[in-house]
């Protein structure tokens, strides 16, 4: 039993990589596409909120799975064909967006007013107030629930199996279907995905600890 | 810069007929006002009375809906006051730097170091290497009385260290008039003197100010003149011995101060 799953593990490894590639990218994707629509939220126009605000409802409020088969078998009928890897990431990064959204109004907006004013006051443009000002700031409101939801995308990634996509779970579902040995590979599985995601929870409360500059 | 033609102009600062509403409540009404190089000026009026709305119009933190407002002769907020274009970004930023302004709530930067607060400024608006940044945030701080907590964090000073530091980070920016919008009012009664003086010693070296205060004894000594503002317009201008003289005929002056005086004496 040890001697097959030892002789699976290249291919595990394989899907291994699969799984952090694409926790990478939605990680990634996510972070610049909800910083960007979480500031135009606070800040923006009123018809750019609206925009972020229906966006983030509709997008939080529908199952994953049912966003990633929409994406994948659904956008073909209105002319997007994506390869089924890049429907999953597609999916994925949308759903995380809707969050990093939230992430980004709740930290940002709890920066005090005055310090927005006091950094016009003494002649910052917007994109200075908020480098040097607020960003800052809210950084370490915006860490916890961040680094949550990093931990998230790396155990939603393993969705990306059920459109075909050999990433760890669905590599294990294979070895599995040529060895029989469930339990253990089951179990193997687990333990990378918990390794993966407490290394994360360790760096952020190192980081948190960095940045728990004292307040007001 | 334009100082040869600005100091023949009479008003460094000129508010002309400047009127806000929020919503259906007036909250300034046509408010017009002047203050001359090297003035202290002081509004003083009960609370509501548009005191701390107008100074906050003149950085444009607010926005006013007709009127003018000129800085050595420049439209503030706007391109054009006819036209009512708003400045760019860009633009209404360098236009704030030419003022400074210290806050009720103080308002530092907690992430910064009084320095650092100082600096910020210095370095990505006046464009200041952080060494001279560095210099000339010793130089204020050292003249607020802080010259030791240069690289302390907000929290770790008092209420009226706090304030200095307001101080400095304003005046620090060469402005060419500091607003002051009631700068003691949450401060405790024994830090109040600490700030006031740092005041006073700016004043004597020239610095424009325009400040609203609740402290009468301090406006009576340090200002040139007094404007008295009551339900968003301006009720009365003059010296202070002459506002602030209790047989003054303005009847809305006449019952503010006898009731500062009640409440505060």
């Amino acid at each position: 039993m040890l001697s097959q799953i030892l002789y699976a593990v290249p291919f595990l490894a394989q899907g291994f990589a699969i799984t952090l590639w694409v926790s990478l990218l939605v990680v990634v994707l996510s972070l610049i596409a909800g910083v960007l629509l979480g500031v135009g939220l606070v800040y923006g126009p009123a018809p750019l909120r609206w925009a972020v605000r229906i966006f983030s409802d509709t997008i939080r409020g529908i199952p994953i799975l049912v966003l990633m088969f929409f994406v994948y078998y659904g956008m073909p009928a209105v002319g997007l064909h994506l390869q089924s890897f890049w429907a999953a990431v597609l999916a994925l990064t949308l759903f995380k967006t809707a969050q990093v959204v939230e992430y980004v109004r709740g930290a940002v907006g709890s920066i005090p007013k005055g310090q927005s004013e006091a950094a016009m006051a003494i002649g910052l443009t917007f994109r200075q107030r908020l480098t040097y000002v607020i960003f800052p700031q809210a950084f370490r409101r915006f860490l916890p629930p961040w680094i949550n939801g990093v931990t998230d995308a790396v155990k939603g990634s393993a969705l990306v199996s059920l459109l075909g996509i050999t990433d760890l779970m669905q590599a294990i579902n294979q070895v599995i279907g040529r060895t029989y040995e469930a339990m253990p590979l089951y179990i193997l599985g687990a333990l990378v995905y918990f390794a993966v995601n407490y290394a994360l929870s360790l760096a952020s409360r190192r980081l948190e600890r960095r940045f728990s500059f004292i307040r007001e | 810069m334009m100082s040869d033609a600005s100091n023949a102009r009479p008003a460094l600062l000129e508010v002309r007929d400047v009127s806000k509403a929020f919503g259906a409540v007036a909250v300034l009404r046509s408010v017009s006002l002047e203050v001359t190089r090297g003035e202290v000026v002081t509004v003083i009026g009960p609370s509501g009375s548009g005191k701390t709305t107008l100074l906050r119009c003149v950085n444009f933190l607010e926005s006013y809906d007709s009127g003018s407002i000129r800085i050595d002769g420049r439209e503030v907020g706007y391109r054009d006051a006819a036209t009512r274009q708003r400045r760019s970004e860009r633009d209404l930023a360098s236009m704030r730097a030419e003022t400074g302004m210290v806050f009720q709530g103080f308002n530092l930067f907690p992430h910064l170091t009084a320095a650092g607060n100082i600096m910020l400024g210095l370095t990505k608006v006046r464009g200041k290497s952080a060494a001279e940044a560095r210099s000339i945030a010793e130089h204020w701080l050292g003249r607020v009385g802080l010259a030791h907590k240069a690289d302390s964090l907000p929290a770790e000073l008092s209420g009226g260290q706090q304030q200095r530091v307001g101080i400095a980070r304003a005046v620090a920016m060469e402005p060419k008039i500091l607003l002051l919008d009631e700068i003691t009012s949450a401060l405790d009664p024994e830090l109040v003197g600490e700030v006031l003086a740092v005041v006073r010693s700016l004043a004597e070296d020239g610095m424009t100010m325009l400040m609203v205060t609740h402290e009468m004894a301090f406006a009576r000594d340090a200002s040139s003149r007094i404007v008295f503002m009551a339900d968003g317009g301006v009720s009365a201008v003059g010296p202070p011995k002459e506002i602030l003289a209790a047989e003054t005929t303005n009847e809305r002056l006449r019952s503010f101060l006898a009731r500062f005086r009640a409440s505060h004496f």
